[in-house]
C-alpha cells in the first residue's frame, strides 16, 4: 500500500496519459453506465425491506433459525443442544443482539427472535402482525465497585444509586452513602462511574430501574438500550465495564449477574421496594418475577413488588408471530417451534442455574404457557 | 527509415482481439472500484436521508447525543475524532521523521537497517484490537499514575491515551514513505553540498528535507487517514462518553467508536439513520482532508 502511494506520487507529469484515458473512457461509456446501474442497484438493495428474502426461513422442517439477544446465547446453546439430543431437531441461533433479532424476525428470515426488551411501538408497527413475547428466563444487573479497603458488602438505596449515576454524589465518603452503611469505613476518594458504551439490554434494564426510582433520572436521562449518560466512562460489553471497574480505584459500574458471578466480582446489595437490602443471586432474581404478571408477559420486572425479589432484573423474551402460517411455512415446522419453546420453559429450565441464569418463577411459567397456547396456524391452535 | 515504412507487421486477428480484451478488462476492473466508491457514498446518503430531513444542519453542531429523546448532535464526536487524530499526528511526527532520516540517510543498507525497517513495517501489520488490549493493560495504568501525580481525576483512559496508541499505530506509514523519499534524493546533490563544506546536519536540513518534503508530507497524510478511521483500539481506551472534553486528559468519543458501539442495538429509524449519517460525515471528513493534503503536496512540489 505504501509503495503504491509512492508510485502514484512519483508519476506527476502524466497529463498525456490522462488524455489517452479520456478517449478510452469515451469508447467504453456503455460499460460505465452499466456499472453505475449495478452500483445504484447495490445501494438501493438495502432500502428494500425484504419480503422476498425468506428463502432461509423456508428450509426444511427439521431446522429452526433464531437470532437475537447475546445475553441468552449461552443458555440457548445448552438448551438447544440438549433438545437436539432428545428430538433430532436442529436449531441455529445467531447472537447478533436484540435489535438485530427483531429486525430479522420482521424480515421473516428467522423462525424466532429473542429480545431483552419488549418490542417498542415502532418495531411492532414494522412487523405489522401480532408477535408473541414468551419469557425464557430472567437475568439481573448488579452494581459492582472497586474499593480495595472496604471488606463488607456495600449497601445502596435507590436514591443513592440514582444520585451517584447522576453525578450528584461524587465522593465515596458522602454522608448519604455513609448513612446506609453504618460502621463501614468509606474512603474519601472520587467515584468513577463506568457504564456500557454499546447499546445493550443490560443498560435498558438498569436505566429502566433508575427511571422508576428517580424522577430526576426519568426527566434528565430516561431509559433505553443506549442513553445520554450525565457522567462517567463507557466500556464496550460486560467485559469492558468490568475491566474499567477492576482497574480504576473508586469505580462503580453495572454488569450482568452471570458475568459478575463467573468473574467473582464484588457487588452491592440493593434496597428493594419493600425496604429490604437484597443480595443479587439467582434465587432473588427468580423471586422478582414471582408476581402477578400481565397476560402478554410484557412487563418490566425492575423495582419489583416481591418482598424478597432483587429490584434490578428483567426477562428475556423469545419472539414469534402469533399466526404461524406465513411465507408458506409448513404446519410441522410451526409445531416444532412451539414444542421447542414449550420444552424451554419447562424441562429446559433445569440448565439455567449452572449457567448463572435465573429460572422462570412459577407465575412466569403459567403466563408463558398461556401465551404459547395462543399461537395459531390458519387460525387454529397449534399446541393441543 | 524508408525501409522500415514498407515492412508490414503481421498480427493475427486473435492477437489483436486478445489485446483489446485485455485492455478493456483492465479498465473495467479499475472503474468498478470507482463505481463501488460512488455506490458507497450513495448508500450512505440514501440511508441517512431520514436523519438529514429531521435534524438538518443541527446534526453537525448539536452538542447532545440522546437516543432516548431522539436528539442527535455529532459535535462532541467530530471534535473527538479530530482531536485524537491530530494529537496522534503531532506525537508521531518526530518519531517517524527520525526513523525516515536514520534509515534513509545514515543506515540505508545492511542487516541492521533491514531488520529495523521490517520491524517498523510490522507495527502496521499488528491488528488494532491488540493495540487496544495493550493500551488497556499497559498504557492506561501508566497514564493513570501520571494523572495522579498531576492531581487530575485519574481515569487513565481518555483522549490523551487514545492519541498515544494512535501515534504508535501510524508511525510506520510516514516512516516508510519518508525513508523511500530520502533514499531517492540524488547523490550528486548531496555530494555537491558536501563539497561546499556542509556538515551532515546541514545536508539533511538544506538538501534532503527540502528535496523530499512533499514525500514526507504524503506520508503524514497517509498516517492521518489511518488515525481518523481507526475504531477498535480507540474505542477500548477513549472512555466513550458523549460529554464534550475540556482537556486532553478527559474521556471522549470518536465518530468511528460511536458507530461501532451503538449500531447493533439502534432500534428506531432515526437513531439508525443518524449513525449512518455519522458514517457519511466521517467519510466526507477523510475526503476533505485528503483533498487539502493533495493540494498542499502539489504546491510544495511546484
Amino acid at each position: 500500500m505504501i509503495i503504491g502511494a509512492l508510485q502514484q506520487f512519483i508519476e506527476k507529469n502524466e497529463k498525456l496519459k490522462i488524455i489517452n484515458m479520456y478517449s478510452t473512457i469515451k469508447k467504453i461509456m456503455p460499460a460505465i453506465v452499466a456499472f453505475a446501474l449495478i452500483g445504484f442497484a447495490i445501494a438501493g438493495c438495502n432500502s428494500n425491506s425484504g419480503d422476498e428474502r425468506s428463502d432461509t426461513a423456508k428450509g426444511d422442517d427439521n431446522t429452526l433459525l433464531g437470532a437475537g439477544s447475546t445475553f441468552v446465547y449461552p443458555l440457548f446453546s445448552k438448551q438447544f443442544s440438549e433438545y437436539n439430543k432428545l428430538t433430532g431437531l436442529k436449531i441455529n441461533y445467531q447472537s447478533i443482539g436484540s435489535g438485530g433479532g427483531i429486525l430479522q424476525l420482521t424480515n421473516k428470515t428467522v423462525d424466532f427472535g429473542d429480545s431483552d426488551a419488549p418490542l417498542n411501538e415502532e418495531q411492532a408497527k414494522n412487523m405489522g402482525v401480532p408477535a408473541l413475547h414468551i419469557p425464557m428466563c430472567s437475568g439481573a444487573v448488579v452494581v459492582s465497585y472497586n474499593l480495595a479497603e472496604v471488606k463488607d458488602t456495600l449497601k445502596l438505596s435507590p436514591e443513592v444509586l440514582a444520585d451517584i449515576f447522576l453525578g450528584k454524589i461524587s465522593k465515596w465518603n458522602d454522608a448519604k452513602i455513609a448513612a446506609i452503611n453504618a460502621g463501614v469505613n468509606l474512603p474519601a476518594i472520587s467515584i468513577v462511574i463506568a457504564h456500557r458504551s454499546d447499546g445493550s439490554g443490560t443498560t435498558n434494564i438498569f436505566t429502566d430501574y433508575l427511571a422508576k426510582v428517580s424522577e430526576e433520572w426519568k426527566i434528565k436521562v430516561g431509559k433505553g438500550s443506549a442513553v445520554n449518560w450525565p457522567a462517567g466512562l463507557g466500556g464496550k460489553g460486560n467485559e469492558g465495564v468490568a475491566g474499567l471497574v477492576k482497574q480504576t480505584p473508586g469505580a462503580i459500574g453495572y454488569i450482568e449477574l452471570a458475568y459478575a458471578m463467573q468473574n467473582k466480582m464484588s457487588f452491592a446489595k440493593i434496597q428493594n421496594k419493600s425496604g429490604h437490602f437484597i443480595t443479587p443471586n439467582l434465587a432473588s432474581t427468580s423471586a422478582a418475577s414471582n408476581i402477578t404478571l400481565p397476560a402478554d408477559s410484557k412487563v418490566s420486572l425492575t423495582n419489583t413488588e416481591a418482598a424478597d425479589g432483587y429490584p434490578i432484573s428483567g426477562f428475556t423474551w423469545a419472539l414469534i408471530y402469533q399466526e404461524q402460517n406465513y411465507n408458506k411455512r409448513s404446519e410441522t415446522k410451526a409445531k416444532n417451534l412451539l414444542k421447542l419453546l414449550w420444552w424451554n420453559i419447562h424441562e429446559g429450565q433445569q440448565y439455567c442455574e449452572a449457567l448463572h441464569y435465573a429460572p422462570l418463577s412459577p407465575a412466569a411459567v403459567t403466563v408463558a404457557e398461556a401465551i404459547l397456547k395462543s399461537a395459531t396456524f390458519d387460525g387454529k391452535g397449534i399446541l393441543e | 527509415m524508408e525501409v522500415w515504412k514498407n515492412i508490414k507487421i503481421k498480427r493475427s486477428f486473435r492477437q489483436i482481439r486478445m489485446e483489446k480484451i485485455f485492455r478493456s478488462s483492465l479498465v473495467l476492473i479499475a472503474l468498478s472500484i470507482l463505481v463501488m466508491v460512488f455506490a458507497f457514498m450513495l448508500t450512505l446518503i440514501i440511508q441517512s436521508l431520514p436523519s438529514i430531513k429531521a435534524l438538518g444542519f443541527g446534526f453537525l453542531y448539536g452538542k447532545t447525543w440522546d437516543p432516548v429523546a431522539n436528539i442527535y448532535g455529532t459535535y462532541p464526536f467530530l471534535l473527538g475524532t479530530l482531536l485524537t487524530s491530530f494529537l496522534a499526528l503531532l506525537i508521531s511526527i518526530p518519531f517517524s521523521f527520525s526513523i525516515a532520516i536514520f534509515l534513509g540517510e545514515y543506515y540505508p543498507r545492511g542487516w541492521f537497517s533491514e531488520f529495523l525497517k521490517n520491524a517498523i513495517e510490522l507495527i502496521a501489520a499488528v491488528p488494532s484490537v491488540i493495540y487496544g488490549f495493550w493500551g488497556l493493560f499497559v498504557l492506561v495504568p501508566i497514564v493513570r499514575s501520571i494523572e495522579l501525580k498531576m492531581g487530575i481525576t485519574p481515569y487513565g483512559i481518555g483522549i490523551f491515551t487514545s492519541s498515544l496508541i494512535l501515534a504508535i499505530m501510524i508511525i510506520p506509514y510516514a516512516a516508510s514513505l519518508g525513508r523511500e523519499m530520502i533514499r531517492m534524493v540524488p547523490a550528486e546533490l548531496k555530494e555537491a553540498a558536501y563539497s561546499l563544506g556542509a556538515t551532515r546536519w546541514e545536508v539533511i536540513r538544506m538538501v534532503i528535507i527540502p528535496y523530499s518534503k512533499s514525500g514526507l508530507f504524503a506520508g503524514v497524510l497517509l498516517s492521518l487517514g489511518r488515525a481518523l478511521g481507526e475504531t477498535m483500539a480507540v474505542t477500548m481506551v477513549i472512555g466513550n462518553t458523549s460529554i464534550i472534553p475540556k482537556s486532553i486528559f478527559d474521556p471522549g468519543n470518536t465518530m468511528a467508536s460511536v458507530i461501532a458501539n451503538e449500531f447493533t442495538e439502534a432500534a428506531s429509524t432515526l437513531y439508525l439513520s443518524s449513525l449512518i449519517e455519522l458514517g457519511l460525515i466521517l467519510f466526507l471528513v477523510t475526503v476533505v482532508i485528503n483533498i487539502i493534503g493533495k493540494k498542499v503536496i502539489s504546491r510544495f512540489t511546484q
